[in-house]
This record gives structure tokens, C-alpha cells and sequence, in this order.
């Protein structure tokens, strides 16, 4: 599309568990100021592909290449580092807030590693330090301005597991942007979520893109979602890539209608 | 040689006995994830039941020694089994979706109140059982060195070979263990397929009773004196060789047993008495460190 | 009551059928020493077991009744069961009379329990509730501060108060340095007395062996226990939460079994004594001074008195218990506090928001084990002499409760526990025989009925909007 270099390349991504291949041989690359959607039916191992990027699972092999500040090998960084230095932040499938703690908290909890720098491993801050103080009203700052982005200004402190469901998505988008990360992956950020919400959703990510310009990789079933958003669609099935390209060409691929409809479907929708 | 023959045969022994009780922290663990805390206890218990089933064998004049055993076995394993089942009812079944902690804090809260029940009901002073069986075989002799198996240790390694062998028939081919492996893996499905859940997990807590009750018997016999507190070791030296074994398998349980038998028996045989149950402990912390899924043990996949 | 009384009597029979079979034996057939030689004889205690037995079937009985809503059957069940627990009926034990009271209190307290629930609600939630709420809340602490401070003058202070005084603010600042590692960052630490035990050895042989003071050696305790606590933490706090559980209660009995073995180092089960007391700006308390020392009564003209030195410890462990409760406080608002929080929470989320769970874990399992070490050099100076017997598992199960029943992560809930479970039991001299089967049964009840402990109200590190009278929402 542009010249720009990819944000992450995806390459040849292998992911075996014991005897069951789930992410076969698959190369793909997203690229900044764009949604990137993985699609596919279930068990198409599009999890298993973020887990690899995240740090969740070590990928049997490949190579995921990683255009941050610098460049990044990420099947080889621990969990923790691949937010920590790389800056890839994620939601996930079965939302995974702190739900004891506030919403504000939450998105605290999300800058940590810049807190904790500023609060010199605590020293400064137990000291009530003013450059401690200072970071900490900067952190509240940017949460309330997420806070705002989202809508849950109000909620701010109540806590994050007693908001409604689809408040839980997006504040969890929230938190996972408050780690101000170069890379976003959303697994299924529209699952559950009432017309409304979705449409609310779709304006959030988009604005993430433009405003933000980083990169998203999206994963999501709802088909209305990923037309109407995603710039590069990535069709995964049993573990392989399928099908490529953009919204368009990817709706009339012949093999992904066999993928989501079976072999002798013809041309409808999905 | 001989010294070391005799060794292993108590060794042997000694691991059966820890066995049978991992087998209980095992199965528990197997099926609703979870430190059965209070198992230990209830290995206590069973010795408790056992040594009472005994004085009321010879109160009754029942001589045979056979005949006593097998009635003193069946009842402590029968009584035990509602220590089990009351235990899971009572303080594990209301805690199933409380958070994380609950279930372990609870099970330590058992753990203290059976101690102190039985403390209360039956005094703190280690109560003598008795020898019910006595007697033995002389193997060979070496460096006039009589190397010697007992009845007793005949009889604590048969018994264990006979239960583990009908366990893991009952385990592998009785609907009751079709339903509790269906529970293993995913306890909603399970139950959407018409499982009664909570009935596999209170017989499971109830199996494990009542094998833990046959170790305490035969703790009692093995050693002739108990009290209140034999629990609390002998509980984590058998959560130790459930680990070891790797938890969740029940050959891995009586592999475990039979290794931490080992350990113990060889280590105070050779190096110090003092250090042998440091050197368990110490076990446990390396195996859970290096190899977290122990011997046998299916590695875990973090579901994300 | 009509058609389902039968139901509920069978119900009632089958629990009194269970406990009958689970008391058969270890409580119906005592067994009692007859002389060494003759080894063991019945004493058969069927009367005892049957009265406990009916009193578990009306009290099963009184309970479903209530919560079929009957409310005056299961008044009068509960009643009776009360009249005869406190009346003078001869029951076999003073424990029965416990036993069929409690069970008649419980009933009674279930039937009544959703009314008086829904008016303290109703309370909390009108206006006025809400400000006395609030104020309690703020108020509550400093109450309880002011009392701590003006204990030892008052006129009731004899050596017994405060000596009980002293002995249970040791076991709060035990409970607040636990809170850090269960409450906040959700580590179960089952061997936690191991850092106590090491603070207590630190002090005791480096005071006894090298002549060290109590003050200098404070803050070295500490940081051995804190050592000790990274050493062990760094391997095993990767750990899933109950196998962590585990390896602390293991790593706690290897210490306990190192200090009775290892005789050369630490004089085995015998103990080391003669440990001194912590001074004064030098100065000792005791009627006459090692050479080079003086006593406070030299120093400051004040005639001897034993009670002194009882004052002068008193206010020592409050100052470590405040430092304690100061120092959480504080880190809860920092980021490393609400990291704990998190990970107690979510670990999986927080590592893919890029913490690093085993460091943020290190620094809850080293603070808290640096403040049992204080807490552990301070009981050596208190009690002269220590041996391994006072750091068994069970003392870890005692703070644990402490902090289980307080509410894991309340400050003042681990006040008003260790004063309920430590407090409590040396008031009532012969309830001390049953106290570790109440502390038991109270982490299982806690657990099965209010998870989140006696004070459940968490309130939030950090606000965006200035907090609303009656506080949380």
C-alpha cells in the first residue's frame, strides 16, 4: 500500500502441541495506521497466533519481526518483555480485567513500568517525592483522557468488575492503549456486544488508528465488523493462511466461502 | 549389602504406605484442581478408627489376626470415607467458583480443626496400637547381618498391590471412572452431558478416604504408636511423592511413594536421621522447581 | 410447615446420621492410658455423642426451617437448644453445654439473620447511614490508635494486661507484614514464622555471641529475613499460588528442623537464653546493671519498677506495628502496591501489560518477610530466651487466620482479628484447650460464608472524583 516498512512480519509461524499442528506455516505482516484482521472459522488457530506474538506460547518456529522503536525478534523475548520493551499490548477472548480494583486502577496498573521508573523503585515515591508526584498526576492524565475516549469518565472509580459488559471491552482496549503501545492485538474486541456497542467499537478502533497511528491486528467473527474496518484481512483455516488481501477480494476468495460454508456453497454472503 | 538389602525392603514399605495416601492428594487434585490440605489429616483419622477397630476386635475375642485385619480394614475404610465425603460437602462444594485462595484456605482450616478433634476427644499422648502381627522371614544372612522381611511388611505390600491394582481397574473401566476422567478434563461438559458432578467429586474425596484410611492402618501396624499430629508429616511427604509422581497420575502417585520411601529410608540410613525429612522437603521444592509436572505428569498448557 | 415437614426431617435424620458416624469412633470410644505395661483401655463416651448428635438434629432442623422461611419453628428449636446449653442441665462436659448453646445461638442468629441484614443495608444506605459509615470508617483507626497509646497508663494496666497487650500487637505487626505478602499481592505463605524464626535467631545469637544491641541488630534482622526471603522466593515464586503454598509451608518446617539440628550454631532444642533486652539510649531495665551499662532508674531518677520494662516493650512493638502498617499503606498507593493488587487479581492480564510477575512478587514476599524479621528480633528481646518449639507451622496458621478473618487486605480487620483470636482466648483461660479448633472452624466458616472477611470494603489507591460521604458505591 505505502512504502512504509511493516510493523511486525510474520514469518513461517509454526505452533505444534504435542501431536496437533495449530498454526501451520503462516507468514503475514501488518503495518502501521492499519487494521489488520485475522479471520476464520473456529479452531483456526487465531489465538494460538496472537499467543505466539504476545509471548503466551514460545512458537515451535518462525520468526515474528517486530518494527518498534527498533526492531524486535519476539519468539524470543520472555512474556513480560514483549509489553514491557516491544510495546505490544492485548485484550483478550474471555475479558481479563482487574475486576476488584477501579477502573481508574486498572489503567494505572497498564503504566506501571513508567510509574515505577519515576517512583525510583519506590524510594522517591515513599518519600512523597515531588518528581514521583508529578509522573503520577501526568499517569492520571492520560487515563482520564482515555476515560473520556470511552466514556466510563463517570465509572472512574467503581469497581471494573461490577461495569457492564460491553464497558468491560472497551475499557480493556483502554487499558491495554494506556501502556502506549506500537502494536494492538484485540482478540474478538465485538463478541457480545449489542449493535449499538458494535458501532461504538468501530469508531474507538478506528480512532485509535488515525489518532494514535499505531498498528492493529484485530481478531473477530463478526463479519459486519471486519468489512466495515479492517484495511488487510488475513484468512486463516486448520492453522494455514487461506486468503489475503483486502475486504473486498477477500469476500469473493472461492476458499474462504468453502472455509466458512462448506465445499459446494456458492457465492452468499456471510 | 545386607545392610543395604534391608533397607530397601523397608523402604519399600514405607513408599507403599505413602503411596496410598498421594493416591487421595492425586485424584483430588486430578479432578477439581486443588490441594486437598486436610488429607494428611484424614490419614490420621483412619489410623484413629484403625487402632480403636482393633481394641474393639480383641474386646469381641476375635483372635485370628486375618480376620481382624480384614474387619478393622473394612471398617475404618467405610468410617473414614465420611470424614471424605463430609469434608468436600461441608467446606470445599460451597467454596467451587469463590476466588483463588478460598478452597486452599479453607483446607488448612479443616486440617486444624480435625488435629484438634481429634486431640480433644482422644488426649495429645501417643496412643500404643499394639503389635497385631508378628513374626517374619530370615531372606539370606551377610557380614552376620539377618536380612529380614516381616509378615507385617508382606502383608502392607500385598494389601497396597491388591487396592492400587482394583483402583485402577475401577479407575479405567467402571463407568464411575469414565465419569470422573469426563470431569478431569472439563467439569461444564461433563455435567452438560449428563455427569452428576458433584456425586463423581464426593466419591472421589470418598475413594481417597478410604484409601488414606488404609495407610493408616497400616501406619498404625507398621509403626504400633500414633497421635494426633502423625498427619501433618506424613500428609506432605505424600504430597511430596504425589508431585514427585506427578500429580494428577496415579502410577505417578505410587511411583512418587516409593521413591520418597526411598529417600527417606536410604538418607537416614546413610547420612543422618536428623536431616531426612529436610532432604524430602528439599525434594519437593527441586522437583517442583525443575520439573513442575513431576515424573509421569502430563505438562500443563496455560490456557489463555 | 404442612407437607414438607417430612422432608425436612429426613434431611434433619440424615445429618444426624453422618455425624453419628463420623463421632462413632473418635469420640464415642476414648481411649485412655491404663499403666505402661497393660497399654490401652475404652472410656466410653456414647452419652456424650448422642446428646451431641440430637443437638445436630435440631439444629439441622431449626436451620432448614429457617431458610424455608418458618420463622417461629425455627425460633422455638433454636430456643431450646439455647435453654438447655446455658441452663443447668447436667450435660456429661462444660463443652456440650458449649456445644448445644452454640448450635441454638446459630439458629437462632440464621432465622434472624435476613431481617437484621436488610436493615443494617437499609441503614447503610440512607443518608444519615452512610455519613456514620463514613466517619466509623476514618474515625475507627484512630480510635483504636488512641486506646493502643493510652493503654499502659490506664488503671487496669497490671503485668497481665500488658503483657497480653504486647503479645498481641506482636501478632498484628505479624498480620500487617503477612497482609503485604496474602492480602495485597495474594501469595500464600504458609512458612512465614521461617522469617520470624530468623529475625529471632539473628538477634538472639548476634546479641548473646558478638554483644550486639538490640537497635543495631533491628534493622540487620530484617534484612537477613528479607535475604532469606528472595533467596527462596526467587525459585518457587514462579510457582502456581498452591504450590507455592506448599514449598513455603516446606521451606518453613527445613528452618525449624536446621534450628533444632544444627546444635553448634544454635544450641538446638535447648534453646538460647539469656538474650538482653532492648535499651533505652543505653540504658537497661533491670534493678542492677551489666558492667558498663547503667539502669533507667540511674538514668533518670525514676525508682525501679518491673512493670518498666513491660511499658517500655509495649511501646516499642506498637512503634514497629505502626511502622509496619505505615510503610503498606503507603507502597498500596505506589505503583509496585497496585502491581501486587494486580497480580493478585489477573496474573496472565498484567503480564501482558508488561510486569514482571516474578519481581513484583519478590518485593511483596522480601517486605513482607523483612518486617516478620523485626517482629522476630523484638520477640527475642521480649521473651530472653527462644527455642525452635515458637516457631512451628501452626503459628503461620494462627497469623494466617489472623489475616483470613480480618480480610485479606483490611488493615483494620487484622486489628480487630488478632484481638478476636489472640485476645479473646488468654481472657477466657478454659476456652484455650478449644482455641486452635476455633480458629479452624473460623477459616473454613469465613471462607464458606464471607470470603472477603470481617471488614470487606476495599477502598480505591487512587480516585479521579473526590470520594462520595458514605464512601465506595
Amino acid at each position: 500500500m505505502s512504502a512504509v516498512p511493516p510493523l511486525i512480519d510474520v514469518e513461517h509461524l509454526t505452533m505444534r502441541f504435542g501431536g496437533l499442528l495449530a498454526v501451520d506455516d503462516v507468514s503475514f505482516s501488518a503495518r502501521p495506521r492499519e487494521i489488520t484482521a485475522i479471520i476464520g472459522p473456529n479452531g483456526a488457530g487465531k489465538t494460538t497466533v496472537f499467543n505466539c506474538i504476545t509471548g503466551f506460547y514460545k512458537p515451535s518456529s518462525g520468526r515474528l519481526t517486530l518494527r518498534g522503536d527498533r526492531e524486535y525478534l519476539l519468539e524470543r523475548m520472555l512474556g513480560h518483555e514483549i509489553g514491557q520493551k516491544a510495546k505490544v499490548a492485548r485484550t483478550f477472548q474471555n475479558i481479563r480485567l482487574f475486576p476488584g480494583m477501579t477502573v481508574l486502577e486498572n489503567l494505572m496498573v497498564a503504566q506501571h513500568n513508567k510509574l515505577m521508573q519515576a517512583s525510583g523503585m519506590s524510594i522517591y515515591g515513599l518519600l512523597g517525592l515531588r518528581r514521583y508526584r508529578v509522573a503520577e498526576a501526568d499517569a492520571i492524565e492520560l487515563a482520564r483522557g482515555w476515560l473520556e475516549r470511552i466514556g466510563l469518565t463517570v465509572d472512574a472509580d467503581r469497581p471494573a468488575g461490577e461495569l457492564p459488559y460491553g464497558a468491560q471491552r472497551r475499557l480493556e482496549i483502554a487499558r491495554a492503549m494506556c501502556t502506549a503501545p506500537c502494536l494492538l492485538c484485540l482478540d474478538e474486541p465485538a463478541a457480545g456486544l449489542n449493535p449499538r456497542e458494535s458501532g461504538a467499537l468501530n469508531d474507538l478502533l478506528l480512532s485509535i488508528r488515525d489518532r494514535e497511528g499505531i498498528g492493529v491486528l484485530l481478531i473477530e467473527h463478526d463479519m459486519s465488523v471486519v468489512m466495515k474496518i479492517s484495511d488487510h484481512v488475513v484468512v486463516l483455516d486448520y492453522g494455514r493462511k487461506i486468503a489475503e488481501g483486502a475486504p473486498e477480494e477477500v469476500k469473493r476468495d472461492p476458499a474462504v466461502i468453502r472455509a466458512y460454508l462448506g465445499t459446494d456453497a456458492g457465492g452468499a454472503d456471510a | 549389602m545386607a545392610y543395604f538389602s534391608q533397607q530397601l525392603i523397608n523402604a519399600i514399605t514405607l513408599g507403599a504406605i505413602y503411596g496410598l495416601i498421594a493416591i487421595g492428594y492425586t485424584m483430588v487434585y486430578g479432578i477439581i484442581g486443588m490441594i486437598n490440605f486436610a488429607h494428611g489429616e484424614v490419614f490420621m483419622i483412619g489410623a484413629f478408627i484403625s487402632l480403636i477397630g482393633f481394641m474393639i476386635c480383641s474386646l469381641l475375642g476375635i483372635g485370628s489376626a486375618p480376620l481382624a485385619i480384614l474387619l478393622v480394614l473394612l471398617l475404618a475404610m467405610a468410617f473414614t470415607a465420611v470424614y471424605g465425603w463430609a469434608i468436600e460437602r461441608l467446606a470445599y462444594r460451597p467454596l467451587r467458583g469463590s476466588f483463588r485462595l478460598a478452597p486452599l484456605i479453607s483446607a488448612i482450616g479443616v486440617s486444624i480443626v480435625l488435629q484438634n478433634y481429634v486431640q480433644l476427644a482422644q488426649g495429645a499422648r501417643p496412643k500404643p496400637g499394639g503389635q497385631i502381627v508378628s513374626g517374619g522371614y530370615n531372606l539370606f544372612s551377610a557380614d552376620g547381618f539377618d536380612v529380614r522381611v516381616t509378615w507385617l511388611q508382606i502383608i502392607i505390600v500385598a494389601v497396597t498391590l491388591v487396592l492400587m491394582t482394583g483402583f485402577t481397574w475401577v479407575i479405567a473401566r467402571t463407568p464411575l471412572g469414565r465419569q470422573q476422567r469426563a470431569c478431569e478434563q472439563d467439569m461444564k461438559m461433563a455435567a452438560l452431558l449428563g455427569v452428576n458432578v458433584n456425586k463423581t467429586i464426593s466419591l472421589t474425596f470418598v475413594m481417597g478416604a478410604a484409601l488414606a484410611a488404609v495407610a493408616g492402618m497400616l501406619f498404625l501396624m507398621y509403626y504400633g504408636v500414633i497421635d494426633f499430629f502423625i498427619g501433618f508429616l506424613a500428609g506432605i511427604k505424600a504430597f511430596t511423592a504425589a508431585v514427585l509422581g506427578g500429580i494428577g497420575s496415579l502410577p505417578g502417585a505410587m511411583l512418587g511413594g516409593l521413591l520418597i520411601g526411598l529417600i527417606e529410608v536410604f538418607w537416614a540410613g546413610y547420612f543422618s536421621s536428623e536431616y531426612k525429612d529436610v532432604a524430602v522437603f528439599a525434594i519437593l521444592v527441586l522437583v517442583l522447581i525443575f520439573r513442575p509436572t513431576g515424573l509421569l505428569g502430563k505438562p500443563e498448557i496455560e490456557k489463555v | 410447615m404442612g407437607p414438607r415437614l417430612p422432608a425436612l426431617l429426613k434431611d434433619a435424620a440424615l445429618t444426624a446420621f453422618v455425624a453419628a458416624a463420623l463421632g462413632l469412633f473418635i469420640v464415642g470410644f476414648r481411649t485412655v492410658d491404663i499403666g505402661s505395661t497393660k497399654g490401652l483401655s475404652f472410656d466410653y463416651q456414647f452419652v456424650d455423642l448422642a446428646i451431641a448428635v440430637a443437638a445436630i438434629f435440631v439444629g439441622r432442623l431449626g436451620l432448614s426451617m429457617a431458610a424455608e422461611g418458618q420463622r417461629w419453628p425455627a425460633l422455638i428449636l433454636g430456643g431450646i437448644l439455647g435453654v438447655v446449653g446455658v441452663s443447668s442441665v447436667n450435660l456429661p462436659s462444660t463443652f456440650l453445654h458449649w456445644f448445644v448453646g452454640l448450635a441454638g445461638l446459630l439458629v437462632i442468629g440464621r432465622t434472624l439473620w435476613p431481617s437484621a441484614d436488610r436493615a443494617l443495608s437499609r441503614a447503610r444506605q440512607s443518608p444519615g447511614g452512610r455519613t456514620v459509615g463514613r466517619i466509623g470508617a476514618r474515625w475507627l483507626g484512630g480510635i483504636l490508635l488512641a486506646c493502643a497509646f493510652l493503654m499502659p497508663m490506664m488503671p487496669f494496666a497490671d503485668q497481665k494486661t500488658m503483657d497480653l497487650g504486647v503479645l498481641i500487637l506482636t501478632y498484628v505487626m505479624l498480620g500487617w507484614g503477612l497482609n503485604i505478602v496474602v492480602g495485597l499481592a495474594g501469595l500464600l505463605d504458609l512458612g512465614y514464622v521461617a522469617f520470624y524464626a530468623v529475625g529471632a535467631y539473628s538477634y538472639a545469637l548476634l546479641s548473646t555471641q558478638y554483644g550486639l544491641g538490640f537497635w543495631s541488630v533491628l534493622p540487620l534482622a530484617g534484612a537477613f529475613a528479607a535475604t532469606f526471603g528472595l533467596v527462596l522466593g526467587f525459585p518457587v515464586l514462579r510457582l502456581r499460588g498452591d504450590y507455592l503454598a506448599i514449598v513455603t509451608l516446606g521451606f518453613g518446617e527445613i528452618i525449624r528442623l536446621v534450628l533444632i539440628n544444627w546444635v553448634d550454631l544454635t544450641n538446638g532444642p535447648a534453646g538460647v537464653g539469656d538474650i538482653p533486652g532492648p535499651t533505652l539510649f543505653g540504658a537497661v531495665f533491670a534493678e542492677t546493671a551489666p558492667p558498663g551499662h547503667r539502669t533507667f532508674s540511674q538514668m533518670t531518677g525514676i525508682p525501679f519498677d518491673g512493670t518498666q520494662r513491660l511499658i517500655f516493650l509495649y511501646y516499642i512493638i506498637l512503634g514497629l506495628a505502626l511502622i509496619t502498617n505505615l510503610f503498606a499503606l503507603r507502597m498500596r498507593r505506589l505503583p509496585v502496591g497496585r502491581a501486587w493488587e494486580a497480580l493478585r487479581e489477573d496474573e496472565i492480564a498484567c503480564r501482558a501489560l508488561g510486569l514482571n510477575p516474578t519481581n513484583i512478587k519478590l518485593t511483596a514476599f522480601a517486605i513482607g518477610a523483612m518486617f516478620a524479621g523485626f517482629a522476630g528480633s523484638f520477640f527475642a528481646a521480649k521473651q530472653r530466651f527462644i527455642s525452635p518449639e515458637s516457631f512451628v507451622f501452626i503459628e503461620s496458621a494462627i497469623i494466617l487466620a489472623i489475616v483470613v478473618l480480618g480480610g485479606m487486605g483490611s488493615q483494620i480487620g487484622v486489628v480487630l482479628a488478632a484481638v478476636l483470636l489472640i485476645g479473646l482466648p488468654e481472657w477466657f483461660r478454659d476456652l484455650g484447650n478449644y482455641r486452635m479448633l476455633v480458629f479452624g472452624l473460623a477459616m473454613v466458616l469465613i471462607m464458606v460464608f464471607r470470603p472477603r472477611g470481617l471488614i470487606a470494603h476495599r477502598e480505591p489507591s487512587v480516585r479521579l472524583h473526590a470520594a462520595p460521604p458514605g464512601g465506595g458505591g
